[in-house]
């Protein structure tokens, strides 16, 4: 997974932190942004809006559960819609976050360091904006705990061959494990708030959440050995979730859903969106709070390459799946190729190839990984392109299926794109109050990074 | 809202109450005194409306009522509110904070207080004391009684919960039933319970007790009587009731000058005149298609619409019955100019325009050495040649039938040919006329239109119909309905006709209120109710006998004079007959004779023809296949039945032909919302026709004759009630008297702007896969197990697991796609059965149509879209294979897989598998993650996506069947293999010890099939019926290759086309 590499021998390596930088401006630059810094104008407008989008999230979701799923575009052919959609491309988004973090931590990429923290926010607020599509999709969501196994007097238990009941465990899991990860994490760093608070409630809270750090020895020793250990644990998960995620469809019968190239491609997509989703994430913060210098330009190219090669893994899944329809001969799988191509939502097929095969091939070039506004533009492009991709892969395969009598046609209602919205405005203001609320960048390894390039170390140990 | 719901409550109870009284045994069920009760309440406490209006017309919208005394100010009720409630009492008038609570409520109550002010105290619901005989609560009892319908009646036996009737059954022992039943037959319940029906006399929209109109009724006789009756008009439908013509027959004796006109807008003269024409005289034809070996429909849909449909299609599946290869098949040819369920069932089709059936009648008799030479254009003259040749080969088995819509020289013209080719006496057969009065109708309605726009008609009574919405437009009915001076109407609902007429009787259902009537054959039956009328309504009995002699006589009493009488001709005493009659839902011995009158007319003798210019585009009429003419417009089960061949719902559309779509731009577009299955855009038209314009939504219909539009009937109503007004176009409207049936001369302007209609099947096209096997009968003796012939299924033993064994019963159905000719009858049997709602047109465009079977049609000779040259499977893209395409109806309910790609993707386990093989369905447990119903190939799941069912209608409720759950908003529903029946029959098994009887178990749709094409049972006794259909070579399994073994298999459909015509 070492996607960096060294760089050729006799190239001077950029830094990973601007020249310049101390122990004390880290932590100055980095908690100023929660400590002192006045909410500007920008963020309160901002802030208010996405709030105003979060009231249009509960709207949407008092209205479903008042109405029922009926307000939504679903029919029968098409049983999920927007909401497994929207489901499986926020797991996905989250998946990068616990890459960086988990994956890249074990492989000692230093690089990962300023950007691990709000990768892992993103994915937690990813996860709670995924977690929310499985739920009140349900007819009855008042019933879902139906779905986890608790002692029950009746004596029923889930239906644990159903690939819905591991989607319950494994989402579960990861939001779980992602939740410590990053409140391990911030350890360290809720100590530094904790110590440079100026305000008593602020010492307060953040004296509460930094569980008696001390920064002893003993402290750090017992620290770094449970990051290891959650790094440990993070790492399988970031396979087996949209593995789980992907067996919602390979399992099923469904021309379209069951395909055995599914789990990796599934993995492959999510990273890819989920790179996508960082970029989209840290171009604008670093600027906002002026953070170039611990989110360097290098890091967005290493993060442009990750995109580049899991985009080539999900560009070959899409070939894979087309030449397996043909390889196999079966019949249903063929017709569904075709329709793909020819179909009513043939559009959305050959948008999905533009933005994510064809628009990340720019990548190969230095140049465009170097431009930020084009990684930001991409990074928009990618994003909607894995959005198209679940909604290819979800609702044109249920509308041909094998009853040409049965076929339909799907179109989401206003309240789909009202829930849908309604989560890209939870996530943002969730993002907004992260970035106020907490140290965005990981003081603690910044301080480390700081360390390691003054003593002239590069890291790849 | 106290007073509401105890309201609400009483009316329930009363409701509940009602059959007890009604049970059926012979003498019981008139509640006579209630109803004398009733008049008196209403007489001293009526309100004028005319005050109230004066009282609130100083009020302004700050001041709310709460019952009808206050409403009319009354000092007694102020003082007793502030008695009882003194603290309250001043917060009557303070309507601030409970504004619009008391907006509403005030005036619903207000509205609910009118219609059912006058009372009687109702008393309270009490276990019974002493048990009726013959009732064991919980288990339903089943009546017999008939279905009067046009010049028909169905036998049906209804199923009785508690004195609720539930659901219809077909009647074994009735010749129009032979225990099946049709889509509109089962649908009939409904209207029952419709609440929407009218609930009192009213006069001049204002309710009046039935005393009144009594004494109104005598008063008017009076009047008349003084002028023999000069001024007194009565107008009714086909009349078949025996006991009802006699009364009106004295009614008619009292007032020698009174006439009795009857009108039936959606049953052509034809029949009539053309017997006049034949032998001089009316008769009833009635076919035996059981012995027709070759049977030849001009433009007849003899089975799915018209007298004795039911038992037609019946002995016409009876012949096509395929055990082995050595069983012979009927053939039918049809020719038609819009594809009906007959025609779609045809094994050689002909499209042709229906103003040309005439000279293909006539030449077809020419051939048969009637009348002379009559040359057709080029493709039709081959195709009559050949089936000319192959009707004379089977000499004395052949049948024509000429359809109901045909003019009187095609109907004329069938007797003739069925003469020449021997087929009366076996095939055919003539008795005296079921109808008592048979009369040229639109002759007897010109009539009547005619004396009152002379101002001759002083009182004109309206028994039943709707003249009018469906009166030809140039009798402008209306209008002159206005000048008679005093208009009764009796309808079951308060529509078009009741606005204009002075007083309007309720109407009874058949299941409330007693009667007579005859079936197609003439055997009479007796309408016995099966519940007290649910509202004041009455019958056209009651409304006739008001003004004769014996006012106020019940249609009981009416109903049991006329059969005292009748019953010395049968030679049955009155009172061992009644019960027996009652019983049985015949009456022994009233079958009709066969007669054979003279037939005295030469075809040759018939003017020459002059045809219509091949160019020259028809429109025509016909009644629709759900609705009717009208009269089920407000029935939702009907409404929402997708339509044979077109499958839209709700809507009617000018149905054109591809290539006459194709020519006039009328382009279909498929909406995404519900797309294929759901909603088409189509173009929409003026039709500018007889003077008069209606605008209306185009479908394209593969199959149909290249020139004829078709305006169907009985849409666009404007006063039906909730579920039917405003849907669809009134083809009434452009329709005249000279021409009813098919007009040219029309003109069609595309508007330009599009409608959507909602279409359950759009796809047509199976895309290669092998979804519906058919052969031709050749085909079929050369391979008899030609559905298993490019099939990849696998093989049952090609797994690792065991397989699981059923050893006890193993549920299984077959569905011979042979006979099924896609009537819809096992649809609505379904809905009934299961309690399956309704969910409107904007839900069925979205897709979400709750049927748990549905008909898939196909066009089979269209090759897949994807393998190119083919059409997409839309029928606005035209390719030729649609002119005339091979038509074919697959029922598809639950397959009930024993390895249910379901059952595997429940996270809850909601759905699961029954040792018996049910693929059970638990909605407790469910909580609607739809994945199932993804997961399904054969897309039979159906989700409740909104709250669909209706849990308010207090009506509604009693229409459910009590053992089926009604489910709420959010779980997953299928069918079930009527669960509920299989259990009942096992209690019943366990009971007496033994194993369950091959045939004791029917499902709802089984029961209801007229051509038997399904068929349930144990498929591990090798004796069982579906076990010996599914051994056959025959059988075989929907996409067999995803082997999800289904349960449910089909029989290949095989059609015995004649090979001469396939090869032109």
């Amino acid at each position: 997974m070492s996607v960096t590499g060294n760089l050729p021998a006799g190239h001077e390596p950029e830094p990973w932190i601007e020249p310049g930088h101390t122990y004390a401006s880290v932590t100055d630059k980095i908690s100023s942004a929660v400590l002192t810094r006045p909410l500007g104008i920008g963020w309160l407008l901002g802030f208010a809006f996405l709030f105003s989008i979060v009231m249009v999230l509960n709207l949407a979701i008092g209205w479903l559960i008042t109405k029922g799923v009926g307000i939504w575009g679903i029919n029968i052919p098409i049983g999920w819609g927007f909401a497994i959609v929207n489901f499986v491309w926020w797991i996905g988004i989250g998946h990068a976050g616990t890459l960086i973090s988990a994956i890249l931590y074990l492989l000692n990429q230093k690089w990962r360091t300023s950007i691990n923290r709000f990768a892992e926010a993103m994915t937690l607020f990813a996860v709670a904006c995924a977690g929310l599509f499985p739920l009140i999709h349900t007819g009855r969501p008042w019933m879902a705990y139906y779905m986890f196994p608790y002692p029950s007097t009746m004596g029923i238990w889930p239906q644990f061959r159903s690939p819905l009941i591991w989607d319950v465990f494994a989402v579960s899991t990861y939001g779980t494990v992602s939740l410590l990860f990053w409140f391990v994490g911030l350890l360290p760093d809720l100590a530094t708030l904790r110590d440079r608070a100026k305000t008593r409630w602020q010492q307060v809270i953040f004296g509460m959440l930094s569980m008696g750090w001390r920064g002893s020895a003993r402290h750090w020793h017992r620290y770094q050995s449970a990051y290891l250990l959650l790094a440990g644990l993070a790492t399988p998960l970031v396979l087996s979730v949209h593995t789980v995620v992907s067996f919602d469809f390979a399992v099923g019968i469904v021309p379209g859903w069951h395909t055995t190239i599914f789990p990796p491609y599934f993995v492959a997509g999510a990273i890819y969106s989920g790179f996508a989703m960082v970029l989209t994430l840290a171009i604008p913060m670093r600027k906002a709070y002026g953070m170039e210098g611990f989110i360097t330009l290098r890091h967005l190219e290493q993060m442009a390459k990750v995109m580049l090669a899991t985009g080539l893994i999900v560009a070959y899944g899409y070939f894979i799946e087309f030449f397996m329809a043909f390889y196999s001969g079966n019949k249903f799988d063929v017709f569904l190729a075709k329709q793909r191509l020819h179909g009513p939502y043939a559009p959305f097929y050959y948008a999905l190839i533009l933005c994510n095969i064809l628009t990340p091939q720019l990548l190969w070039f230095k140049k465009v990984r170097r431009n930020i506004p084009a990684l930001f533009v991409m990074s928009l492009i990618i994003n909607t392109g894995m959005w198209l991709e679940r909604f290819v892969i979800v609702v044109i395969s249920l509308t041909r299926d094998f009853m040409p009598s049965a076929w339909g046609r799907y179109s989401p209602t206003v309240w789909d794109y009202a829930t849908f919205v309604g989560t890209l405005g939870l996530f943002t203001m969730l993002i907004f109050l992260f970035v106020r609320g907490l140290p965005a960048i990981a003081i603690s390894e910044m301080r480390e990074l700081v360390h390691e390039d003054s003593h002239g170390s590069e890291g790849h140990s | 809202m106290d007073a509401m719901s105890d309201h609400e409550h009483d009316k329930q109870l009363r409701i509940l109450e009602g059959p007890l009284a009604a049970k059926p045994a012979p003498g019981g069920g008139h509640d006579h005194e209630d109803g004398e009760i009733v008049d008196d309440t209403l007489r001293e406490h009526r309100l004028e409306l005319s005050a109230v209006r004066e009282r609130l017309k100083d009020k302004s919208g700050k001041q709310y009522w709460r019952t009808l005394e206050e409403l009319s100010g009354d000092p007694h009720f102020e003082e007793l509110l502030h008695r009882e409630f003194p603290r309250h009492a001043s917060e009557w008038d303070d309507a601030v904070d409970r504004r619009d609570f008391l907006k509403l409520m005030g005036a619903s109550l207000a509205l609910a207080g009118l219609a059912g002010c006058g009372r009687p105290d109702e008393s309270h619901i009490v276990p019974y004391v002493k048990q009726p005989d013959g009732m064991v609560l919980g288990k339903p009892n089943y009546y017999a009684t008939v279905m009067p319908f046009g010049a028909d009646a169905v036998g049906v036996l209804v199923e009785s919960h508690e004195g609720r009737p539930t659901k219809i059954e077909g009647n074994p022992d009735h010749p129009s039933s032979l225990g099946a039943t049709s889509a509109i037959v089962q649908a009939s319940i409904l209207n029952l319970y419709d609440p929407d029906r009218a609930q009192t006399v009213m006069e001049g929209g204002e309710i009046r007790a039935w005393s009144a109109f009594l004494g109104s009724a005598q008063e008017a006789a009076t009047g008349a009587k003084a002028a023999g009756g000069a001024g007194f008009r009565i107008l009714s439908g086909t009349v078949t009731s025996p006991t009802l013509a006699g009364q009106l027959r004295k009614l008619l004796a009292l007032y020698p000058q009174a006439k009795w006109h009857q009108w039936e807008p959606a049953v052509s003269d034809g029949a009539r005149e053309g017997a006049k024409l034949a032998f001089g005289r009316v008769v009833n034809t009635v076919y035996v298609p059981a012995k027709a070996d070759v049977i030849l429909s001009l433009d007849a849909d003899f089975l799915a619409s018209g007298p004795g449909h039911i038992s037609y299609a019946k002995q016409w599946a009876g012949r096509r019955k395929l055990d082995g290869t050595n069983d012979s098949m009927n053939r039918l040819y049809v020719v038609e100019p819009t594809p009906t369920v007959t025609g779609s069932s045809a094994d050689n089709k002909l499209p042709m325009r229906a103003s040309d059936i005439e000279l293909f009648a006539r030449a077809l008799a020419a051939k048969l050495g009637r009348g002379n030479a009559v040359s057709l254009p080029g493709d039709a003259e081959k195709w009559l040649n050949t089936v000319a040749a192959d009707l004379a080969k089977a000499h004395s088995s052949s049948l024509v039938v000429a359809g109901e819509q045909q003019s009187a020289t095609v109907h004329a013209l069938a007797h003739a040919i069925n003469a020449a080719l021997g087929n009366v006496g076996t095939t055919v057969y003539y008795t005296e006329p079921v109808e008592a009065e048979p009369v040229n109708q639109l002759e007897s309605l010109r009539d009547l239109c005619a004396d009152m726009d002379a101002g001759k008609v002083d009182l004109l009574v309206i028994l039943g119909g709707n003249p009018a919405y469906d009166a030809p437009h140039d009798f402008d009915f209306v209008r002159k309905l206005e000048k008679v001076h005093t208009s009764v109407h009796l309808s079951p609902y308060f529509d078009e006709t009741s606005a204009y007429c002075h007083w309007h009787v309720s109407e009874s259902h058949y299941l409330e209120s007693w009667s007579d009537a005859r079936a197609y054959d003439g055997t009479a039956s007796i309408v016995q109710p099966l519940i007290a009328p649910l509202y004041y309504t009455k019958s056209a009995h009651d409304v006739v006998a008001a003004f004769g002699d014996k006012p106020g006589q019940l249609p009981y009493d009416a109903v049991r004079a006329y059969w005292t009488e009748a019953s010395t001709h049968l030679g049955t005493a009155i009172d061992a007959g009644w019960r027996k009659w009652l019983n049985d839902g015949v009456i022994s011995g009233t079958k009709l004779p066969a007669i054979s009158p003279e037939l005295k007319f030469s075809p040759a003798s018939l003017p020459a023809l002059e045809g219509m210019p091949a160019d020259q585009v028809e429109y025509i009429f016909r009644p629709d296949p759900t609705v009717y003419d009208g009269r089920f417009a407000n029935n939702g089960w009907l409404q929402e039945l997708p339509k044979p061949v077109t499958k839209l719902t709700w809507d009617n559309a000018a149905l054109v032909s591809p290539k006459f779509a194709g020519k006039n731009d009328l382009a279909h577009k498929v909406v995404s919302r519900g797309g294929e299955h759901g909603q088409v855009r189509s173009a929409v038209v003026d039709i500018e026709l007889n003077g008069s314009k209606v605008t209306a939504a185009t479908w394209t219909v593969p199959g149909q004759a290249e020139n004829t539009v078709v305006l169907p009937l009985g849409y666009g109503r404007s006063r039906s009630g909730f579920t039917g007004t405003n849907k669809g176009f009134n083809a009434y409207a452009v329709r005249t008297s000279n021409a009813m049936w098919s007009a040219a001369g029309g003109k069609m302007t595309a508007t330009g702007d599009g409608y959507s209609l909602a279409c359950t099947q759009y796809h047509f096209n199976m895309e290669g896969r092998q979804i519906l096997s058919t052969a031709t009968l050749e085909e079929y003796q050369r391979n008899p197990a030609f559905p298993q012939e490019k099939r990849e299924e696998v093989a049952k033993d090609d797994s690792l697991y065991k397989a699981f064994t059923y050893p006890g019963y193993a549920w299984g159905m077959a569905i011979d796609l042979n006979k099924c000719n896609g009537c819809n009858a096992c649809v609505v049997a379904c809905q009934s059965e299961n309690n399956i709602p309704v969910v409107g047109k904007d839900q069925v465009m979205r897709g979400r149509e709750m049927h748990w079977i549905r008909i898939d049609r196909y066009y089979t000779n269209s090759p897949a879209s994807m393998d190119g040259g083919g059409n997409t499977g839309d029928p606005s893209q035209y390719s030729p294979a649609l002119d005339n395409p091979e038509t074919f109806f697959q029922p598809v309910p639950c397959m009930q897989c024993e390895n249910a790609p379901c059952e595997q993707v429940c996270p809850v386990g909601a759905t699961t598998h029954s040792t018996e093989g049910l693929n059970d369905m638990v909605y407790n447990r469910c909580v609607g993650t739809r994945y199932c119903s993804n997961n399904c190939p054969y897309k039979v799941r159906r989700f409740n996506f909104l709250r669909f069912q209706d849990w308010e209608t207090p009506q509604l409720k009693l229409l459910r069947n009590p053992e089926v759950t009604v489910r709420s908003r959010g779980v997953m529903e299928k069918c079930t293999y009527c669960v509920q029946r299989i259990n009942n029959a096992r209690i019943d098994a366990e009971k007496q010890n033994r194993p369950i009887r091959d045939g004791e178990i029917v499902t709802a749709c089984e029961s209801a099939c007229p051509t038997e094409a399904i068929a349930f049972g144990n498929i591990n006794d090798p004796t069982s019926k579906v076990a010996k259909l599914k051994a056959q070579q025959r059988n075989y399994t929907l996409l067999g290759e995803l082997n999800a073994r289904p349960r449910t298999t089909y029989l290949g459909a095989v059609r015995n086309p004649n090979t001469e015509l396939e090869k032109a």
